[in-house]
């Protein structure tokens, strides 16, 4: 399976999201911003950094790139995408996500190994979990805190729309524990922590974060 | 009017600001000498810059020749005096690393200056060729409860962070103390360690009559002017002009760019030299690369892109603007080169080109400003073989013999532990990315950081920083061996095995004589220690002028210690997993406490000799850990340093919440609170093997105890709950700097509508 990881000027964590789908056992597809047309590809995922420097807001200026215009169209025809931190931003300022990230509440970076609530398994992203399981993997922003109106934060919550939620702790500030939201289809899951960085017990705190990649490929398989 | 070289000519008794250039009455007189007329306006500029001490190294260079006296080390590639050494790690893999000071700017402005920091060394190990792969930084600051340390600390961490987490460079370990003597002087040392293949290294060099001269990366601004000169180079005085304007104003993106396109031009193999453009900027740059090269160098000033377009040409030349690099491409090479840099949204601009001759020749809108040798700018400063002599204050000092016996055990492990220098340190490392390109085996709060640098082989590279400054006060010819003794040692517990040296030398006014002793015994000290070790000082970094008033700060010689890890899967870890395992001291103790983190905590002393350094016992030591990491042996280890044994223990079991029961025998207080080298814990399911692994190396072993409780218990000497311990040891940054999740929980929810 052909999974695209897209890098922006900026992007930190392509590397890793490729090291992230190749351990799970997909095909990566390196894409570059400034294209216009989205090869063939079965997945994308918008990895973590600071795209264009965070000017401006998180997220803005990458969201209106070229490659972003296709993967937007894709998406609406029912593409998974995942976004990792910048990329989570980058999809609520592409409008695939509702809500905002803002500067963490106590306007500190903060890098650490977070627990996290798995409220929806049966998104592109997130089947391999069990609806309830925690799972630990390492959450690292300085403009992480999800915001939304109490009306929208009410319905998205209505919806069953939170993928996953902070547990044992809130690392930023998010409104209700807020960790990462889907699309009302469930292709598009945006989330702050790094599943990428727990894919090896080497190097991460876990493992836990490689249910993300093999969940969209038994996903596209299937 | 443009002070042009034949103006210069005309004009030889015009007076000229050298002074406040921070040149010195015989400094000039030797460039009118050298040049045989007066300077013009431009060539002053990169003469003051580039002699100020900071680049010339005029005070310490007849010192750290020492260095290069080492024997020669079959793992060096490129020695000192290139931007950064570079050693084989085997596997055709070359690693270069460096330390760098930006004391001065980080106390004038804290973000700014630590940023910069980290951008700046992240710039000279890309000049080398190498994709850099970590970062780390050792820093200093004054009394923790001081109000100055409260708005330098949070400025300086967030600078760290904000720029490394902002390029993507994991920051992998450090340390961070405190001391009265930095109050007006924090230090602010930062490393980049980067990789490449043996075949990719690159060197300052313009070479090759017609290849053009390309700047790119940030346009130059007005920002760091005379950064190396009036700031780095002297005293700070308070009643001095405001000197912000000369600390230097980073942009990470632009950095970050700027690594993608030297990476891909070092790729295509576009460029037969380059230069980072650091303190001294452009009249560094160019007269480096000049120098370095067969022949000469014209520049058409008027070509640089600036941020500021009243600038003068002075001031173009001086300037510090960071995020700039300096290549020398070949005329055929120059549109690819410029496609790259596009690319990736890189500004990239001809500014001229390498001539026959050799001459450095600059013109400002066809007018000829600057006509010098090269190598009369960069290298040829003045070198000054400054009087020294053993501070009158020292006899006294070392005299003065610490405390030997602690009247209340408990009390006292607490206090050390729960010190600004013995606490734990997650308010500044989580402000830190560890995470990043997914190759961090180890990081803070471990001994030493350990990266992956081969998936498939899985080699790595270790690394410590360290810089005990009490034991240097005392004596700075051992203080710098026993620095360089626990980063050694450090990076050993990780298992891997050490193979260079790079140090950053923080000291106080070279005029002082005192301070110059100090200097050059911590040199002498570090370069003995090598000898021993058998490793080679692959560069370094010296900081001079840290002091306010007459206070110089206590020297402070900061030794890093890089290691290579045949097989990162065999890492050793600090900190207790499991219940049941054997705890074993490595190493002997002995009842030594000057300088020691107990006499300073505990009874505010500074005074008698440092540890005795035993660098056999050392080299022991680490052949022993890396066969017993290589072997599976041992389920954890940890070195003993500050604190000594109380607060490895400490450390060990607070890390994944589990206690132990030890016995300590003889001197109570020399057990837990003595600093002696050479130890480490080290906890094992097999106690039979390591005993006899030990046995084999020479290294003494003791029986400590038994892993498991909620509790660290010293049997008939003291018991301390973990819940206690924690809290003791993780209050003391957040009680100080504030606590950040609470104000979380202050912000409303839902503050911002969305659609």
């Amino acid at each position: 399976m052909r999974i695209g990881v897209v890098t922006f000027p900026g992007s930190l964590d392509d590397v890793d999201a490729a090291r992230a789908v190749r351990l799970a056992g997909g095909e990566v597809v390196p894409l570059w911003h400034a294209d216009a047309d989205l090869p063939a590809v079965d997945a994308v995922v918008l990895p973590g950094g600071f795209s264009y420097g965070d000017y401006l807001r998180a997220g803005a200026i990458a969201a209106r790139q070229p490659l972003m215009r296709a993967v937007v169209d894709r998406a609406h025809a029912g593409m998974p995408v995942l976004g990792i931190c910048n990329g989570f931003q980058v999809l609520c300022e592409a409008g695939l996500l509702p809500g905002a990230l803002t500067r963490n509440g106590h306007l500190h970076f903060r890098n650490r190994d977070q627990a996290l609530l798995v409220e929806r398994a049966d998104t592109a992203w997130t089947s391999s979990y069990a609806q309830g399981q925690t799972i630990v993997v390492p959450v690292k922003n300085g403009e992480g805190r999800y915001v939304g109106s109490d009306a929208d934060l009410d319905r998205l919550e209505g919806e069953g729309r939170v993928v996953v939620r902070y547990a044992g702790g809130n690392p930023n500030g998010s409104s209700r524990d807020i960790a990462g939201v889907t699309s009302a289809d469930g292709r598009v899951v945006g989330l702050m922590p790094h599943p990428e960085h727990a894919v090896e017990e080497l190097t991460g705190p876990s493992v836990d974060g490689l249910g993300f990649f093999t969940s969209v490929l038994e996903g596209v398989l299937s | 009017m443009i002070d042009t070289v034949s103006h210069a000519g005309e004009t030889p008794d015009e007076e000229q600001p050298y002074r406040e250039l921070g040149l010195r009455d015989e400094e000039y007189l030797r460039i009118r000498d050298i040049l045989g007329r007066r300077p013009t306006t431009a060539e002053l500029a990169m003469y003051s810059v580039m002699w100020s001490e900071h680049c010339s190294y005029k005070s310490s260079k007849v010192h750290l020749r020492t260095f290069g006296d080492l024997p020669r080390s079959e793992a060096l590639l490129v020695g000192m005096g290139e931007n950064a050494g570079v050693v084989d790690v085997g596997d055709g893999y070359a690693v270069t690393f460096k330390v760098e000071s930006h004391n001065h700017p980080s106390y004038v402005e804290p973000y700014q200056g630590a940023a910069t920091g980290v951008g700046g060394i992240v710039r000279d190990i890309l000049t080398m060729g190498a994709r850099p792969v970590a970062v780390m930084d050792s820093l200093r600051f004054g009394r923790a409860d001081a109000p100055d340390t409260a708005r330098v600390l949070p400025g300086v961490v967030a600078g760290v962070g904000g720029y490394g987490n902002c390029l993507g460079l994991p920051n992998i370990g450090g340390e961070i103390l405190f001391d009265d003597c930095y109050a007006g002087n924090p230090l602010v040392n930062a490393l980049c360690v980067g990789v490449m293949k043996h075949e990719d290294v690159r060197l300052a060099k313009a070479e090759g009559v017609g290849n053009k001269v390309v700047l790119f990366g940030a346009r130059t601004g007005g920002d760091g002017i005379g950064g190396v000169s009036v700031l780095a180079s002297e005293t700070f005085d308070e009643h001095g002009p405001a000197k912000r304007p000369s600390v230097q104003v980073g942009d990470p993106f632009t950095e970050k760019l700027l690594i993608e396109a030297c990476l891909e031009i070092f790729a295509a193999d576009l460029v037969t030299g380059i230069q980072d453009l650091g303190g001294a900027g452009l009249s560094c740059a160019t007269s480096e690369l000049a120098a370095a090269g067969s022949g000469g160098m014209r520049i058409d000033l008027e070509t640089v892109p600036l941020r500021d377009s009243t600038l003068t040409a002075a001031e173009i030349l001086m300037s510090e603007s960071q995020e700039r690099m300096c290549a020398i491409v070949e005329p055929a090479k120059v549109e690819e080169f410029l496609a790259v840099c596009a690319k990736w949204d890189v500004l990239a601009t001809v500014i001229g080109e390498v001539t026959d001759g050799d001459r450095l020749l600059i013109d400002w809108h066809g007018e000829r400003i600057v006509d010098v040798p090269p190598r009369t700018v960069a290298h040829d400063g003045p070198v000054y073989e400054r009087p020294y002599h053993r501070p009158a204050d020292l006899d006294d000092l070392q005299a003065d013999l610490p405390p030997t016996a602690s009247a209340d055990l408990r009390a006292d492990w607490l206090a050390v532990v729960g010190s600004p220098d013995g606490c734990d340190k997650s308010w500044v490392t989580e402000q830190y990315d560890r995470y990043v390109q997914g190759n961090t085996v180890l990081a803070q709060p471990e001994d030493a950081g350990l990266v992956r640098i081969d998936e498939t082989t899985h080699r790595g590279i270790a690394l410590a920083l360290d810089g005990n400054a009490r034991f240097a006060r005392l004596d700075p010819y051992t203080g710098a061996q026993l620095n360089l003794a626990e980063a050694y040692r450090n990076v050993a517990v990780s298992g891997a095995v050490p193979l260079a040296v790079t140090n950053c030398l923080n000291f106080g006014s070279p005029e002082e004589p005192e301070v110059m002793w100090q200097f050059a015994e911590a040199v002498r000290g570090l370069a003995d220690g090598c000898r021993a070790l058998g490793l080679p000082v692959t560069g370094g970094n010296v900081s001079l002028y840290n002091q306010t008033g007459d206070v110089a700060i206590n020297p402070t010689p900061v030794i890093g210690v890089l290691g290579v890890h045949d097989d990162v899967r065999t890492r050793v870890r600090g900190g207790w997993r499991a219940a049941g395992e054997t705890v074993l001291l490595l190493g002997e103790t002995r009842p030594e406490f000057g300088g020691s983190a107990w006499a300073g905590v505990v009874h505010g002393h500074l005074g008698g000799l440092p540890p005795r350094v035993d660098l056999d016992a050392e080299r022991a030591l680490a052949g022993l850990l890396a066969h017993l990491a290589a072997d599976g042996a041992v389920t954890s280890a940890h070195d003993l340093a500050d604190g000594g044994l109380a607060q490895a223990l400490t450390e060990s079991a607070l890390r994944y919440g589990t206690g132990a029961t030890v016995r300590v025998v003889g001197d109570t207080t020399a057990a837990l609170f003595a600093e002696s080298v050479a130890r480490a814990v080290v906890t094992t399911t097999d106690p039979a093997a390591v005993r006899a692994a030990a046995e084999a190396a020479g290294v003494p072993v003791t029986e400590l105890g038994t892993t498991g409780g909620d509790a660290l218990v010293v049997e008939g000497v003291l018991e301390l709950p973990l819940a206690e311990l924690r809290s003791t040891w993780t209050r003391t940054l957040p009680d100080l700097f504030g606590h950040p999740e609470d104000v979380v929980g202050a912000v409303p929810t839902g503050a911002v509508p969305t659609s």
